[in-house]
């Protein structure tokens, strides 16, 4: 576990921004290093803002069209032939429509593959639970050999490129479309497997990461000014999970609330759970979408399942009141 | 019944010289073909496992490929720059791991550990696990995505290594490899071949009875392959035809290889009992017999009776 500080003032009021332009101009970055790095998309260059990369390297961007299980299969094949694939998609169609491709021809064949899930979550808000993305990381969870970044702003997001770019084997990514504050300095570098501590606290504990993260250091902020001391440790490696960071919030702490925009069951709140229970029972609250989500932005779902900062920070209370 | 090194007889065959002239190099492949049948046969039967129908059907295939066609060799396994075969329909393992043995990638006893607890021989293929597999294959619908991912890497290399994956036929109902077609004719892929054993048959029925592929090669022409038809047990036209790619320039080939589950042996050939049966002692003893007398009968291909 790493200890990073933030800036102060309140998370809230900083300005936002969209993840994929930093991705996008990460993967540029990276192909000007590297040549073996290319693109590989399902028709999805716009959704992905990959423009500026088609720009750059026309050859070394592969549209298979409209075909899921194909643009994994052939990512694979790209592998094989000595390429590293930057498979970049809409998080809903590439996890769900290629999971066998997934699990078959990247993982289990260990080729080095990188799964961009684009607009996860419910970042596609009112077009629906079709197009929402809470499933994947606990699908992409139940595989082997298969490292789950999620990162939380602009700077993780690269950063954990450059780290799947540089490491050898599958990965994969979920690249946010939905505005998020900068919570990381700008020499942030990113280490799978490893939690950060981005508030100290000893009375409870929030795991976050992604288009929550922020919400969940808002949150912190409210109970700070009720005297309540909480811990907010970024966990943007849902697997694998850092387990000492877990079990160190589980002795520490009074309890563990986990806040994500995926599924409730087996995602992030799944893996702390499943942590906690077998090495050093714990309160446990777990927010995410328990459901098929109704009509409404992303916005407004999040803070509908319980994660706006107040909720978050209601959740955190609850568990050091009823202890 | 236990499979020991006792049965792991295969004779390692290499590639014969580069310029060997045709009989020569067809001679090579069919006495190949012929022991790979005979190791195949007494890993099936001593496993107790396997499927025996279509490794039968897919051996000549195979054969060709690794005995005459195919830029790789067991120094040559990690060459960037090797020919690729992918193996698609992945339950056929028992033919890959006697083929990767006979051509010296395997040693030809570690067959003897086909099926058993941690052998690396498992019922489908594991490329960490065995030199000489480029993909885990099993689930169908796989290989060619990867086949056209390989040849789309040869091509941005601009390399002249060939790519080649063999499929079953029932397996072409899964749409991923349609999908895969579209985007090897999309980008011109004619160093990439498809090659279908089309023996007509599926896990329980025909293809005709199940979900009727015909008329294949249409629907191949159709997706902007170059379509060759051959009897896929017929080594000569098979080298013919994989030896001269890319068939058409611009163009992927589709090779449809007629064949037969089970050939050559005479109560398995085009017999859908045998897709996954396992011969018993007295059938194991009429098989081996048929193929150490090396009488192969020839074979039409045609339509399952």
């Amino acid at each position: 576990m790493t200890t990073a500080t933030t800036t102060h003032g309140s998370i809230a009021d900083r300005p936002r921004f969209d993840c994929r332009n930093a991705y996008v101009k990460a993967l540029v970055d990276l192909a000007q290093e590297d040549h073996r790095i290319v693109g590989v998309v399902n028709d999805s260059v716009g959704s992905s803002k990959l423009d500026a990369f088609r720009k750059a390297f026309p050859d070394r961007l592969i549209n298979v069209g409209i075909a899921e299980q194909d643009m994994v299969g052939v990512a694979a094949g790209l592998a094989n032939g000595g390429r590293i694939p930057f498979v970049s998609a809409a998080s809903c169609f590439l996890t769900a429509r290629a999971l066998e491709q997934i699990k078959a021809d990247v993982a289990y064949s260990n080729r080095n593959v990188k799964l961009c899930g684009m607009s996860p979550g419910m970042a596609y808000g009112e077009l629906g639970p079709t197009h929402h993305s809470i499933e994947d990381i606990a699908w992409l969870r139940a595989i082997d050999n298969m490292t789950i970044i999620v990162p939380a702003d602009p700077i993780e997001t690269a950063a954990a490129m450059r780290w799947a770019a540089a490491t050898d084997g599958p990965a994969f990514i979920r690249v946010s479309r939905m505005s998020v504050p900068e919570i990381y300095p700008s020499d942030y570098e990113f280490v799978a497997g490893k939690a950060i501590t981005l508030r100290e606290g000893d009375d409870v504990t929030i795991i976050s990461n992604g288009t929550v993260l922020w919400r969940a250091l808002a949150a912190a902020e409210q109970l700070a000014e009720d005297n309540i001391n909480a811990r907010v440790i970024s966990m943007p490696t849902v697997k694998p999970l850092d387990v000492d960071a877990v079990l160190a919030a589980a002795r520490e702490t009074r309890g563990i609330v986990t806040a994500e925009e995926a599924t409730t069951a087996g995602g992030l709140g799944g893996a702390v759970a499943e942590t906690v229970v077998q090495h050093h029972p714990a309160r446990v609250a777990i927010l995410g979408v328990p459901e098929f989500a109704p009509t409404g932005s992303a916005d407004y779902l999040l803070d509908r399942y319980g994660m706006s900062p107040e909720g978050i920070a209601n959740a955190a209370r609850s568990l050091t009141e009823h202890h | 019944m236990t499979l020991t090194t006792e049965h792991t007889t295969l004779p390692v065959f290499g590639q014969l010289p580069p310029h060997s002239s045709r009989g020569r190099q067809l001679a090579h492949i069919a006495e190949a073909a012929r022991q790979i049948r005979i190791q195949d046969l007494k890993l099936v039967h001593h496993a107790g496992a396997g499927h025996i129908g279509g490794d039968f059907s897919a051996i000549d295939i195979l054969a060709t490929l690794y005995g005459a066609v195919l830029h790789i060799s067991p120094e040559t396994v990690d060459d960037p720059e090797r020919d690729r075969f992918i193996l698609s329909k992945g339950h056929v393992a028992g033919a890959l791991y006697t083929t990767l043995a006979a051509f010296g990638f395997l040693p030809v006893e570690e067959l003897a550990t086909f099926l058993k607890p941690l052998s690396a021989l498992n019922g489908h293929p594991n490329r960490n696990k065995v030199r000489g597999v480029e993909a885990n294959t099993g689930p169908l619908g796989h290989g060619l995505p990867i086949a056209v991912g390989h040849a789309l890497a040869a091509k941005l290399d601009v390399s002249r290594r060939r790519t080649y994956v063999l499929t079953g036929d029932g397996e072409l109902q899964e749409g991923s490899n349609w999908e895969a077609m579209m985007a090897a004719s999309q980008h011109e892929l004619d160093r990439l071949t498809v090659i279908v054993d089309r023996n007509r048959l599926q896990q329980g029925a025909t293809t005709r009875e199940t979900n009727d592929l015909d008329p294949l090669d249409a629907k191949a022409a159709a997706f902007g392959f170059a379509v060759v038809e051959v009897n896929g047990h017929d080594h000569g036209e098979l080298y013919d035809v994989l030896s001269s790619i890319p068939f058409r320039p611009g163009k992927p080939t589709f090779v449809i290889a007629h064949t037969h589950k089970g050939h050559p042996i005479s109560y398995m050939s085009n017999n859908v009992a045998w897709h996954h049966r396992v011969p018993s002692d007295a059938e194991f003893d009429q098989a081996l017999d048929e193929l150490e007398s090396a009488r192969i009968p020839t074979s039409d291909c045609g339509e399952p009776s």
